[in-house]
């Protein structure tokens, strides 16, 4: 309320766009995971390429990191940042033009996406394979999105700036200055570029820049989810707020330094091949700070696991990404790198942390935050929920531990030397073992794809008028508001 | 004086701005304040319950 005399109405939240983010989540979730079902049954029965160009594993494969990453992870992040934003700052977004801008404007780039990329239309740089006039608009909507998340903490209501909101804030400024320079290139016409940096500097800006696409798109967003919503969740405040602090400063200032991991024995100069590794080494300390954090926000009331599956969602993708950012420390280490490097175990590493870790956080924040959009005291039905909990968990279990085994067993057999020098076994040996966990992986990624139809379910009853809760929801958890 | 001596002091730098930052977060200073952050999101109850009915009366 304005104490200057002047009239005004009394504040109420955005949720509008928060909603379409939150419904086109679900939706691009079920086309990303779905077309990486597709790529993943690709490698166990190649004939599914259908031989045509545009379905081939090379094309469609760029199609499924950037329809799961940009515009399912993407849109998450957009709804939480939007609704938290508010809620801890009591105030509505800057400009509701402006965000529905973001909106209509991040759903082209990933439409253009969906065209460009099967007609293999590429810049050809790893998660940043958008040519120039896609990456110019993603530019101008990113920045006005920083606009109305910045503009939004600066109108508050309340003394202090919530932690979830750093971790977004740093998101959103590092993804601007990662886009930018990545994607700085030479345009020869309206569909090819050239990149503005070439031999090992490019590799490097392209690791600076794919490595903090991990770890502030997909990291630093996410624990700005995991810093509201587990506590609200759990109806009690993270559990401190000092190690948030500290957590904060100490992941970003340390991310940044992490990409040359992915260039071990290239053509990068051995020192900065060294100091990637050690900066992932330390990585471990505030990963697994901030993932203590969350989970010990549940000490004292652990048995709020046992009957509400929205929390065991948080708390699961917790372990997940503890598990994640344990792993991947591991195999920066050069001598574990070269055998890790170039083989399944790399893909499974990815997947423990996109399934496990952005994509169960992602979806217990969904199921938090959708009944609330659409003015219900709870999802449709939380047995469904649960249902999906179990199918996630046993499909990125199913994955990793096929890519686990296949990874392993592929560095082993290709640095495997006879008496006389000559290799053990062909490429092709290789490739024949790998085929049952090729088929594992595929049933893991299938029950995953299939748990985001429950959801889809789950969520079309949530936000109908005229149907009331299912009936198991009655002896289930009350929701807050 | 050269461009290392440069990068030994940026680090040492760094090192003592991060034990600066942890003394001043744990500090008793910070308490209150901290206490108060924490529960930002269980303090905005009106304006939720407010934006809920006009969820609720949308078109």
């Amino acid at each position: 309320m304005a104490t200057d005399g002047i009239e005004t109405l009394p504040v109420t939240y955005n949720y509008k766009v928060v909603r379409q983010f939150a419904i086109m989540t679900v939706v691009w979730g079920i086309v990303g995971m779905g077309i990486g079902v597709w790529i993943a049954a690709q490698l166990a029965w190649p004939a599914l390429n259908f031989d045509l160009p545009w379905t081939s594993f090379g094309r469609l494969r760029p199609l499924h990191t950037n329809a799961v990453i940009f515009a399912f992870g993407g849109s998450a992040l957009f709804a939480t940042s939007y609704y938290v934003v508010q809620r801890t700052c009591q105030a509505r977004l800057l400009s509701d033009g402006l965000a529905a801008f973001t909106f209509w404007g991040w759903q082209a780039v990933i439409v253009a996406a969906a065209i460009t990329l099967p007609m293999g239309i590429t810049s050809s740089k790893e998660y940043a394979e958008l040519e120039w006039p896609i990456d110019v608009l993603l530019a101008i909507v990113w920045i006005v999105y920083a606009v109305v998340f910045f503009g939004t903490i600066m109108k508050r209501q309340v003394e202090h700036i919530y932690v979830a909101n750093w971790f977004f804030g740093a998101f959103i400024v590092t993804v601007t200055i990662l886009h930018t320079v990545n994607s700085a290139a030479l345009p020869v016409s309206m569909t090819k570029s050239y990149s503005a940096y070439a031999g090992a500097v490019d590799a490097m800006v392209q690791w600076w820049y794919g490595h903090n696409a991990v770890g502030f798109f997909l990291t630093a967003g996410f624990l700005g989810m995991m810093y509201y919503f587990v506590p609200k969740q759990a109806e009690r405040p993270v559990y401190s707020y000092r190690l948030s602090i500290v957590h904060f400063w100490a992941l970003i200032s340390i991310y940044i330094w992490a990409g040359p991991h992915h260039l071990h024995y290239t053509a990068l100069p051995d020192w900065a091949q060294s100091l990637g590794m050690v900066m992932s080494l330390i990585l471990l300390a505030p990963s697994w700070g901030g993932m203590i954090n969350g989970i010990m926000t549940l000490s004292g009331a652990w048995d709020k696991l046992k009957d509400d599956p929205i929390l065991r969602f948080l708390v699961v993708s917790l372990s997940f990404y503890g598990m994640s950012t344990f792993e991947g420390p591991m195999m920066a280490i050069k001598t574990v790198n070269s055998l890790s490097h170039y083989t399944d175990w790399t893909i499974g590493h990815v997947h423990s942390g996109a399934l496990g870790w952005v994509a169960m956080i992602s979806i217990g924040s969904l199921y938090h935050l959708i009944p609330k959009l659409f003015g219900k005291e709870q999802m449709y039905s939380v047995a469904l929920i649960n249902l999906h909990f179990w199918m996630s968990t046993i499909g990125t279990v199913l994955y990793i531990a096929s890519m686990w085994v296949n990874g392993i067993m592929q560095g082993l057999m290709w640095r495997a030397y006879n008496e006389d020098g000559t290799l053990t076994y062909t490429f092709v040996e290789s490739l024949v073992a790998s085929h049952p966990g090729y088929v594992v992986r595929m049933i893991g990624g299938l029950i995953f794809f299939s748990g985001m139809l429950v959801m889809a379910y789950n969520v079309w009853m949530t936000t109908r008028r005229d149907v009331p809760l299912a009936i198991s929801n009655s002896e289930t958890v009350a929701a807050t508001v | 004086m050269d461009i290392n001596d440069l990068r030994g002091v940026s680090t040492l730098f760094m090192l003592v701005t991060f034990i600066g930052l942890v003394a001043w977060a744990y500090g008793r200073k910070q308490q209150e304040p901290f206490d108060d952050a924490a529960n930002l999101p269980f303090a905005d109850q009106e304006v939720a319950e407010r934006t809920r009915s006009e969820v609720l009366d949308r078109d």
